[in-house]
């Protein structure tokens, strides 16, 4: 197989799974904010969270693209303090990927804490368990549906990413050039078949984890029921 | 000792309502709350385990606040020596019943309280069980051993009993009794139940829209007249048919139907559907309507 295509496929995923990784460390506790918070600044974050949803990705990419050009100020004192160059880059992609898949995480985890009786919070609390403890051993267990669907949306999304990773990575082979960009390069040259064999895979590759979660999901309904 | 001095406005169906409640609880007394549904008590019960804010007045536990408006104290939840059965008993799903028991405990001595609790709670055979596997009745049990592990100061019961059919019911009422003989905490036990009132507790405080209207012991509370009383049951009538010159009166006792007979006058304020104690004195049973 073309080294070029492995090459991509590899960094598409490692992008996909990172994001994911990062997305579920910030995802938890920013969801269980919004779950469980009174605060009136709630609709204002939960709005920043939705905007990747309707916001054209390219708007994204291009206000992050001129924050972490070196010759501002927020990319120049990552240039010179971290020598960290989000523009361009494999950290800037994943930077990019997280703040666009940020709702596919957030939403299913708030409605899974959403959906676990207030009474069991309640109970945890009266027996002086911990607010940590309690989201560890009560909580995140018994809403295993929401974190994989969390999960696995946000890993899909980031696979089929295009706007985002093109404005503030470019096209950079092995370094930035995810497998929806190679699509868009290889019919740019007009080498259809190189094109098709990127669409046909990532199309195989969602189809069959989207597949899967909608199995595990109607198992653990129907495991629930008896 | 335990004092309670508390207001609350709650915004209810038919308008706001004002919570208020003023009483003092000896260590290891049993009190029910009682009352119609709405009435205030597991709101009461809510803010004695710290749930619910109430709006002003104390909560004051052995001389320690737990709660004073004025000062602004109120302890958190798991600040407070408490231990809680919700209505739904609120077990832990994916924990098993000796998780869901131990959970709480420190690691030293968690494995001696749990098989002591699983042990008084006839709950070994069902320690590696999941609560989806559970009866109600077991279900309840799992819920009192959690609510006891810590050996709390309080043990708050909000309808615990609800949910179960009369047999189990009863059972599970001397089991209560059992264990709160052996480990003694205060409790308050939230129930529209008369027949529970009676069996569980010395000291009941009727609840009616967020006021105390009477409290005191069961039998002084809901019966007027102070007789001498031989035996006694409360039932509720099911059936009064007239026989001649006096009446039949049907009351359903437990699971039992007994027939009463009853004047004329007797009937008069009797219906279908009114609680009443049947007591025994000497010779004849009298019948008399209760006071809710």
């Amino acid at each position: 197989m073309n080294p070029d295509f492995t090459q991509t496929m590899v960094l598409t995923f490692q992008v996909a799974g990172i994001t994911t990784m990062i997305l579920l460390v910030l995802g938890i506790p920013l969801s269980y904010w919004l779950a469980y918070t009174g605060n009136r600044s709630k609709a204002i974050v939960e709005t920043l969270v939705s905007m990747p949803l309707v916001l054209p990705p390219t708007v994204l990419g291009f206000y992050l693209l001129v924050l972490f050009s070196p010759v501002n100020p927020v990319g120049g004192f990552l240039d010179t303090w971290f020598n960290l160059r989000l523009v361009f880059s494999f950290e800037g992609i994943i930077v990019g990927s997280v703040l666009f898949s940020l709702p596919f995480m957030v939403h299913p985890l708030q409605s899974g804490f959403g959906s676990i009786p207030p009474n069991l919070r309640e109970a945890a609390a009266t027996l002086g368990i911990s607010r940590l403890k309690t989201l560890f051993t009560i909580l995140l267990p018994n809403m295993k549906p929401g974190i994989l669907a969390g999960c696995v949306l946000s890993f899909a999304h980031t696979v089929g990413e295009f706007g985002v990773v093109l404005m503030v990575g470019g096209n950079i082979p092995g370094v930035t050039r995810m497998a929806s960009i190679a699509i868009y390069d290889r019919v740019e040259a007009l080498d259809y078949a190189t094109a098709h064999q990127y669409a046909f895979v990532l199309f195989t590759i969602t189809f069959s984890i989207l597949l899967l979660v909608y199995m595990v999901n109607r198992r653990c309904a129907r495991m629930e029921l008896t | 000792m335990i004092e309670i001095n508390l207001t609350k406005r709650l915004h209810t169906a038919e308008g706001p309502m004002d919570l208020e409640f003023c009483g003092t609880i000896e260590q290891g007394e049993f009190i029910t709350l009682f009352g119609p549904s709405g009435a205030g008590k597991t709101t009461l019960l809510r803010m004695v385990a710290g749930l619910t804010a109430p709006d002003n007045g104390t909560i004051v536990i052995n001389d320690q606040p737990w709660f004073d408006s004025n000062r602004r104290i109120n302890l958190s939840p798991r600040q407070r020596s408490i231990g809680m059965v919700f209505q739904d008993y609120a077990l832990f799903p994916n924990l098993t019943v000796a998780e869901n028991i131990s959970l709480a405990l420190p690691k030293e001595n968690r494995r001696t309280i749990v098989s002591e609790l699983l042990e008084v709670a006839g709950l070994q055979e069902l320690a590696a069980r999941k609560p989806d596997k559970l009866s109600g009745g077991q279900r309840q049990r799992v819920a009192l051993a959690r609510a006891l592990a810590l050996k709390p100061t309080i043990l708050l019961l909000d309808e615990p009993l609800s949910a179960l059919d009369l047999q189990m019911r009863i059972k599970l009422q001397d089991e209560l009794l059992r264990l709160h003989q052996r480990y003694q905490p205060t409790t308050l036990l939230v129930s529209h139940d008369l027949s529970e009132v009676f069996r569980l507790s010395r000291r009941v405080f009727v609840l009616d829209k967020g006021q105390v209207i009477r409290s005191g012991s069961p039998t002084a509370v809901f019966s007027q007249s102070k007789i001498s009383n031989k035996f006694r049951f409360t039932g509720e009538v099911v059936h009064i048919k007239p026989s001649g010159v006096v009446y039949i009166v049907h009351v359903l006792v437990g699971q039992d139907i007994v027939q009463v007979i009853a004047s004329e006058q007797e009937t008069t304020n009797l219906n279908v559907g009114k609680r009443v104690l049947i007591a025994s004195k000497a010779f004849n049973p009298l019948i008399m309507p209760l006071d809710e």
